[in-house]
């Protein structure tokens, strides 16, 4: 139950994209189509739940026992996550490359991204154990996918309409997610 | 020890460690790329046009060079592009035909009736939508550049509410083909100069209340022909296998609907 509340307020209720605002620039930049938006989903489910991983033990085995977590955290959370990023792409490209295909150009660009580091930083404030940190890693990135998979599909039918001059472009995009923010507020409440 | 020692060197072995197994997973791991891909793609044009069939240049020059794909695949590059490809990789340059893409139909607004006004959306997907579109006949071209829009080099022009193509310019990526809700935008040799522009497969009288130069399906061009022209139903549809030349089909078709290209611009006119 405990779990099943944890993957659901991650997902809809503190969506990472829409409630947390964290991840906007792939949120906006990858969104046009739903195939670069689907691999895009992929690349960073994939990369937040190992991130969430490495990063608890990261932070359990060395910095918390060095007295370093208070001040060194992001620095070194992200040097870890890029170069993880970097070792699985090319493990990747060598014993799954038809994964590696399907993820593609997304592997690297997402290596830094504020969601990444985000789920990292969260999961050792709120002091999840290491199962619950990938849990959380996991679901919190199955929550950017479905933001990310609803605006790609919003966008794609508003690329097809003719909003005035003014609209058109960024502004309505942003008019959008603006509103798909908003319906996603409506599930604060849902989880306590 | 003071913490700021303890942070560097935290940091600093995170970062050695990290290059470390970096470097250790690059050299021992590493996929080596077979340096012929690099150059067949400098050789190809760049476009990434797709016309190929793989997605862009590079992932062509793969295919070519991993995969043993034929090197006379793209169509922008042309012959000659082929054959630098095949004369550099030591294989055959097998013949390559230019082709170009061309719209069947030759139904205009001066000719063929408009049944509705429409008003929606300009492209011809949304009109195709919306009630099966706004022309007359169920097969034409309903003119809203749905095609023209995706065209890589602007080859597609839309003329009196159809779209025509420039044979000149055309690269024969078949992204028209696809975007063509109607189906047809058809590639062809570009050696071919006598065509049926007309896709209706409606009797003769169905065509002729909607259109002034439809395809009636008199067959009086498969006579004349000598076998490159047959009868698909009620439409007369060009075989590009076979060679075309009696230039009587074009006087002789009722409908007017099989012409000849007009003779490629000289350049001192």
């Amino acid at each position: 139950m405990e779990y099943l509340l944890l993957i659901i307020s991650a997902i809809l209720v503190n969506n990472f994209v829409l409630s947390r605002f964290l991840g906007i620039c792939p949120f906006l930049g990858v969104s046009k189509k739903i195939s670069t938006a689907l691999g895009m989903s992929g690349a960073v489910v994939f990369v937040i739940t190992i991130a969430s991983a490495v990063t608890w033990c990261l932070q359990t085995y060395l910095l918390v026992p060095l007295g370093l977590d208070k001040f060194l955290q992001t620095l070194s959370f992200i040097l870890v996550i890029a170069a993880l990023v970097q070792l699985i792409d090319i493990v990747m490209k060598r014993f799954a490359p038809p994964l590696h295909a399907a993820l593609g150009i997304f592997l690297p660009l997402i290596t830094t991204n504020c969601a990444v580091l985000g789920v990292a930083v969260l999961n050792m404030k709120e002091g999840y154990g290491f199962f619950k940190s990938v849990l959380f890693g996991f679901a919190a990135a199955l929550g950017f996918a479905l933001a990310l998979l609803i605006f790609t599909g919003l966008r794609e039918k508003i690329e097809r309409a003719a909003p005035p001059r003014c609209f058109k472009g960024v502004a309505i995009s942003l008019v959008t997610a603006g509103l798909l923010s908003l319906a996603f507020m409506g599930f604060s409440g849902l989880v306590k | 020890m003071d913490p700021i020692t303890t942070s560097t060197l935290c940091i600093g072995g995170i970062g050695l460690a990290s290059a470390a197994a970096l470097a250790v997973a690059e050299k021992y791991l590493s996929v080596p790329q077979d340096p012929r891909i690099g150059k067949v793609t400098e050789m190809l044009p760049g476009a990434n046009c797709g016309g190929c069939g793989y997605a862009g240049c590079a992932d062509y020059a793969r295919a070519i060079v991993a995969d043993n794909a034929e090197c006379n695949l793209c169509a922008p590059g042309g012959p000659a592009c082929a054959q630098a490809i095949a004369a550099f990789l030591g294989r055959a340059a097998a013949a390559m035909e230019r082709r170009v893409a061309i719209v069947l139909c030759c139904g205009d607004d001066t000719e063929a009736l408009r049944r509705a006004a429409y008003n929606g959306i300009a492209d011809c997907a949304a009109a195709q939508a919306t009630a099966g579109g706004d022309k007359g006949c169920a097969y034409g071209c309903l003119g809203y550049g749905s095609c023209a829009r995706v065209c890589p080099v602007n080859a597609i022009r839309i003329a009196n509410g159809i779209a025509k193509v420039d044979k000149a310019l055309c690269i024969a990526c078949g992204k028209c083909v696809a975007a063509c809700p109607r189906k047809l935008i058809k590639l062809v040799p570009a050696a071919a100069e006598i065509h049926v522009l007309c896709s209706s497969k409606d009797k003769g009288p169905a065509v002729k209340k909607v259109c002034g130069t439809g395809c009636i399906g008199c067959r009086i061009c498969t006579k004349l022909a000598d076998g490159a022209i047959t009868m698909d139903g009620f439409l007369a549809v060009v075989d590009y296998a076979k060679p075309l030349t009696n230039e009587e089909t074009v006087a002789k078709c009722p409908g007017h609907c099989i012409r000849k290209d007009a003779p490629p611009p000289t350049p001192n006119s």
